[in-house]
Formats: C-alpha cells, sequence, structure tokens
C-alpha cells in the first residue's frame, strides 16, 4: 500500500479529515522548505503538496506566482526539488509528498528519469496542472512504472463523461478545484460544493480532497464536512511571504495548527 | 503529397495537442465543436466574406515593389499588402472571424492578449462592431513601447489591463488572459491572436487567415502568369505567415521561408527564434512546440525589437512545417530588420511594421542572389505608424 492509501485509510478509520497544505518549494529560500515540510508535519498536515516553481503559473494567482518567482530567484529547478524530498525523507518516512507543477519542467527532464527519481526520493504523487488525461499517456506510464500516484484536478465545469476517464486514470486521491479562477481567488462557494460532489463520488471511488479559495479556519472547517481533504495553498504561502526567515516556520506551523483543530471539529 | 493537419486532437505530428487547465478543457472543447459546426455554414462563411469585403477592405492588393527590386539588382520583390486593411495588420481577419463565432455562442465579453498592440487593436475594434465588452492583456513593458496602440485600444471602448508578471510582454499578456479566462468561463470569449494554443486555437486562427495565402494564389498569376518562387512571411507566433504559406504547401515549386526575429543574432542569446535557435521541444500555453527555455525547463526571456515577435514559442504548425522539410526558417536581425524598415520607407513609400520589416529584410537579403525573373511574395502583414517610437528612440530622435 501506497503512503498516500495508507494515510487515507488511517484516517477514515479515525473519522478524520485529511490536511493538506501546499507550500512552494524553495520559498522564501531553500534551506527553509524541509524545516517548513517537517514544521508543517508536526502541525498536523497529513500529505504534503510540494509546489515545482515555473516562470509561467498560468493557473495561480498573483500570491503563488509571487512564490515561484521568489523561488526561481533563489535557484530552484525541478532537481532541486527532488533532493529535497531525498533531505525530507530522512527524518520522515511516511508523510505523503506529492509534487505539483507545470509539465514542461518534467518535459524538460523526461518523464522516464522524472519517474525514477521519484522513486528514489520518496515522492508519492505528481500532479500537473496544464497536463490533462487526454495528453498524458506516456507521462502515466512513468509515473505508473514508478509507483507514482498520478493526482488529477476536477472542476466546477468538469462533465460526468470526464470525471469517468479521469477516475480510471487517477491513484492517490482526486483534486476538486472548488471554484472557477486561479488559486488564491475569494469567491468559493460551498453549496456548489456540496451539490457537485454527489456527481463526484459517482465515478470516484478515491478520496476527494478539495482546494482552491480556502483561506481560513472556519471555510476549512465548512469544506472538510462535504469532502475527505482540505488542500491550503496561497493562504500559507501569504504567510511564508509576511514572515521573516527566522519566524517563517513558526508562524506556517501555527496557521496549519489552527486550520487542523477546526477540522478535526467539522462535527461541533 | 497529401497534407492534412491537425488531426481530431488538435495535433500536427508530434506538436499542438490541448495542455491546459482542468477548468478550461470544457471551454476548448465547447469552442472546437462550435467553431467545426460553423465553420462550413453557408450562412457563417457568408457573414465572415460580408466582414471582410466592407468592413476589412479585402482582398488586399499585390504591389510590384519596382524600386526596391530594381536597386537590389536581383529577383523582384512583391508585396502582400495586409498593411491596407482596416486596422493596419492582418490580425482582424482572425478578429473578424473568432468574434462572428463569439456572437454565435451568445459570449457577451471578449478578452485577448497583445504583444505590439496589433490584435489587441483589432479585437478592440471587431468588439466595438458587435456590441461587446473588451478586455486586453498587454505586458507592462509592451505598454511603454507601443503607446499608440494603447491610445486606439481605449478609443475604442477597451479595457487595457497592464501585465507587471515574469518579462511583461507577450507571454505574460497570455498568462494573464488565460487566468481571466478561467475565472470567467462562461460569459467571456478569448479571441486569441496567433495561430497557437490549444485545439483549436492554432487551427481555427489558420484557417481564418488563409484569406491571406487564398487571394494571392488568384493575384499572383494574374499579375505574372504564375505563382511566386517564394512565400515569405515573419513569425512570431506565426498568424500571418501561416496564413500565407498554408494554402501554398501542396502548390510544388513554391518556396516557403518563415522569418524568426534573431534580435542581436542567435549566437548572442538574445532573440526570439526558437526554430531557428534550435529550440527543445516543450509545452507553454496550451501547445506542445518548439519553445525557448533553460535546462530546468523554465521559459527563458526573449529579445525582439518588435514586440509582436517577442515570443518564446511558435505556433505547432510551423514546428511541424519546419521538421518535414516543407518550410524553411531563418533569423533577421534587429538592424538587419531596421534597415529594411528604411529601404521600404524611402524607395516605396510604404512604412512596414517592424515586425513585417523582418520578413523584407530577408527577401532583400536573397533577392541579389537570384535571377531578375525570380520573384518573391512578401508578405506586409502590418504598417509601421505604431513603431514610430521605438524608431525614434533607435535614431535618438525625441518626438
Amino acid at each position: 500500500m501506497s503512503r498516500i492509501d495508507t494515510t487515507f485509510a488511517k484516517l477514515k478509520q479515525q473519522q478524520r479529515k485529511a490536511l493538506i497544505p501546499f507550500i512552494t518549494a524553495g520559498d522564501p529560500s531553500r534551506q527553509l522548505t524541509v524545516p517548513l515540510m517537517h514544521g508543517l508535519v508536526k502541525a498536523g498536515a497529513d500529505v504534503l503538496e510540494l509546489g515545482v516553481p515555473f516562470s509561467d503559473p498560468m493557473a495561480d494567482g498573483p500570491t503563488i506566482q509571487r512564490a515561484s518567482e521568489r523561488a526561481l530567484k533563489n535557484g530552484m529547478s525541478l532537481r532541486g526539488v527532488l533532493d529535497m524530498v531525498a533531505e525530507f525523507r530522512k527524518q520522515d518516512t511516511t508523510t505523503p509528498v506529492v509534487l505539483m507543477g507545470y509539465g514542461n519542467p518534467i518535459e524538460a527532464m523526461g518523464w522516464e528519469a522524472f519517474g525514477q527519481r521519484c522513486a528514489e526520493v520518496g515522492v508519492d504523487g505528481a500532479l500537473t496542472v496544464d497536463f490533462p488525461p487526454e495528453e498524458s499517456h506516456e507521462a502515466f506510464e512513468h509515473l505508473q512504472a514508478h509507483g507514482i500516484a498520478p493526482i488529477f484536478l476536477l472542476a466546477p465545469t468538469t462533465k460526468d463523461a470526464r470525471i469517468e476517464q479521469v477516475a480510471k486514470l487517477a491513484r492517490g486521491y482526486v483534486y476538486y478545484v472548488s471554484l472557477k479562477g486561479v488559486t488564491g481567488a475569494g469567491n468559493l462557494d460551498l453549496s456548489a460544493i456540496e451539490e457537485k460532489m454527489p456527481q463526484l463520488r459517482k465515478h470516484i471511488k478515491l478520496p476527494i480532497g478539495v482546494g482552491f479559495g480556502i483561506r481560513d479556519a472556519a471555510t476549512a472547517r465548512a469544506v472538510a464536512k462535504l469532502c475527505d481533504g482540505v488542500v491550503v495553498g496561497s493562504r500559507i504561502v501569504q504567510e511564508v511571504e509576511r514572515s521573516d526567515e527566522a519566524n517563517v516556520v513558526t508562524n506556517v506551523g501555527k496557521l496549519v495548527k489552527e486550520l487542523r483543530q477546526a477540522i478535526d471539529n467539522e462535527k461541533e | 503529397m497529401t497534407y492534412s493537419y491537425p488531426d481530431q486532437q488538435g495535433h500536427f505530428g508530434q506538436f499542438g495537442g490541448i495542455y491546459m487547465a482542468e477548468t478550461l478543457i470544457p471551454a476548448v472543447e465547447e469552442l472546437r465543436q462550435q467553431y467545426l459546426r460553423f465553420r462550413d455554414d453557408p450562412e457563417f462563411k457568408a457573414e465572415f466574406e460580408y466582414e471582410l469585403k466592407h468592413y476589412v477592405g479585402r482582398p488586399s492588393p499585390i504591389y510590384h515593389a519596382k524600386r526596391l527590386s530594381e536597386d537590389l539588382g536581383g529577383a523582384q520583390i512583391y508585396l502582400k499588402r495586409e498593411d491596407l486593411n482596416h486596422t493596419g495588420a492582418h490580425k482582424i481577419n482572425n478578429a473578424i472571424g473568432q468574434a462572428l463565432l463569439a456572437k454565435r455562442m451568445g459570449k457577451k465579453r471578449v478578452i485577448a492578449e497583445t504583444g505590439a498592440g496589433m490584435h489587441g487593436v483589432a479585437t478592440a475594434t471587431v468588439a466595438a462592431r458587435f456590441g461587446m465588452e473588451c478586455i486586453v492583456y498587454m505586458g507592462a513593458e509592451d505598454i511603454q513601447r507601443q503607446a499608440p496602440n494603447v491610445f486606439r485600444m481605449k478609443l475604442l471602448g477597451a479595457t487595457v489591463v497592464p501585465v507587471e508578471s515574469g518579462s511583461r510582454t507577450l507571454k505574460d499578456a497570455c498568462n494573464e488572459a488565460i487566468r481571466d479566462w478561467v475565472a470567467n468561463v462562461e460569459s467571456t470569449f478569448y479571441i486569441f491572436g496567433t495561430a497557437a494554443g490549444p485545439h483549436p486555437y492554432p487551427m481555427m486562427v489558420r484557417d481564418f487567415q488563409c484569406v491571406i495565402g487564398n487571394e494571392a494564389k488568384v493575384q499572383m498569376p494574374e499579375m505574372i502568369g504564375r505563382q511566386p518562387d517564394a512565400v515569405i512571411a515573419c513569425v512570431g507566433g506565426g498568424s500571418n505567415a501561416i496564413g500565407l504559406f498554408h494554402p501554398y504547401i501542396e502548390v510544388p515549386h513554391v518556396q516557403i521561408i518563415g522569418v524568426e526575429a534573431g534580435g542581436h543574432g542567435i549566437a548572442s542569446g538574445h532573440h526570439a527564434a526558437p526554430l531557428t535557435g534550435n529550440a527543445k521541444v516543450g509545452v507553454l500555453h496550451g501547445n506542445k512546440v518548439y519553445l525557448m527555455q533553460d535546462v530546468n525547463g523554465q521559459i527563458i526571456e526573449t529579445h525582439s525589437i518588435s514586440a509582436g515577435l517577442d515570443y518564446p514559442g511558435v505556433g505547432p504548425e510551423h514546428c511541424l512545417l519546419k521538421d518535414i522539410g516543407r518550410a524553411q526558417y531563418v533569423a533577421i536581425n534587429d538592424d538587419e530588420a531596421l534597415a529594411a524598415f528604411d529601404a521600404l520607407c524611402r524607395f516605396e513609400g510604404i512604412i512596414p511594421a517592424l515586425e513585417s520589416s523582418h520578413a523584407l529584410a530577408h527577401a532583400m537579403k536573397i533577392a541579389p542572389t537570384m535571377g531578375k525573373d525570380k520573384v518573391l511574395l512578401v508578405n506586409l502583414s502590418g504598417r509601421g505608424d505604431k513603431d514610430m517610437n521605438t524608431v525614434a528612440k533607435l535614431k535618438g530622435i525625441t518626438l
């Protein structure tokens, strides 16, 4: 059983929902990424989404765009991100790590080399925002060959036939984008998520995480009630941006702890 | 030879495709279906042709640049005068086509990216013409170098949004337009300006621009009794080029030459010539193409004197035409383009766009090596009025 499957199975047994924070690797500095990852786990994260910075992050709002720019200025690259996961795994062998980004850095490295390196360093899943299932056959062969879960996005605009198609290819969990817009937008509509969920559940047997637009504990709690995991990205990246390097691990930890408590109290 | 691209999924060989975030996949699928539905609809075709004739002013003439040709002493240079179109460039052909489609799809809001501003002006124009709200994304760097076009768009009622991210040029304007589309996908039609992006854009933009080559194929025999020996056009994303080239792909003995922006020279690294510079294949803005990038797959900043060619990728069909050897791609440096710009002003009384000056410069380079009976057809894709500030600055003149 993969780390992702084990994690979700355990959460299900405990009747808890997953907290899945996102940070951009190399932001605010290369030295702080691994400490931040450990800090996130300590504060209650179940799965880590680690952003691979890209020069042209078309699906991201200003907050994650700036994080990408900072990371690239710090010399961050896909190979560098993979090295960081290797470093993280020296201390943490159980928390799943999912790389999230755009396809071109992987294309440049080669999917086969990427899959192999992911397996070596202990990456559990990969989400490429701009590679839909139609264009991903070769990519997923190489991921699957190394036991790396392809994580897919589904959107409010996704129709039944595509949900079914994604259900066949997806492993690990499926990431439902809760709004029409880029990351960090503020127009999340809870009732729309609630309405969409049965349609998703009809085809998707994997856990469903929901993200985009979750900016505070109350929203995290409300969303958690509707799905299996809550993904929080821009709000955390914003905390990274606001904090001094000396306090960043503490500040982000505090925020994630609040989110954790809110999610765990979902039944109240 | 039979040439039939793209396939149903929008692939031109290994190039093209649909590389988009999930939120937009249904939108491009809807666009594909609607385009295929209306493409052969007699009413749609009739309306498109009417607009091209009465609003754009087509057909655009072909002009024999006699004095320039004589001075060069070799092949005869003919110009396809897209600069005489309404709004001053070929961009309007495509903007009209997409606006007519938007109208049929019930979209009241259109967005566009623009580099030099010509596509932005064309989009603002058709939005005014058809009563649509119009938002144009433009790199902050380009807003500075193309100030007159920014003012034109505003006069036409468009909102011009400066894009401050990344290199603040065309590719960043594309990113921002895509972000807008994701957020407003139901109400909004994205009028994409070049023959690139996710399927069906490369095919659809090509089809709308093919009016250029289709007219030329009729006009050249009328003028000289035969087709030209070569057709030449500048290539940024490559929409004016594919519009001229595509109808000639299956015409034997017509050489096809695309001219990229060589900037300070290919060797300098400061250019915008992915095909000539042997860029690696990559994925950006919805399609797989030759793409200027570093070893880590990050897109690198490009340089060109002309904002309209300042783009790290190129349309997928040009990538294919290069690979199968049907078209040849070369680069022209900033200074060569500027010299051609000057020459056309002085010899023919025509002020060309800096983009088109690249195509002209290559024709001027090869004409002297050819016999006087040879004919080069250059796509004069736009007029140079928008470039007054840039050219004045390069000449050290304050306007």
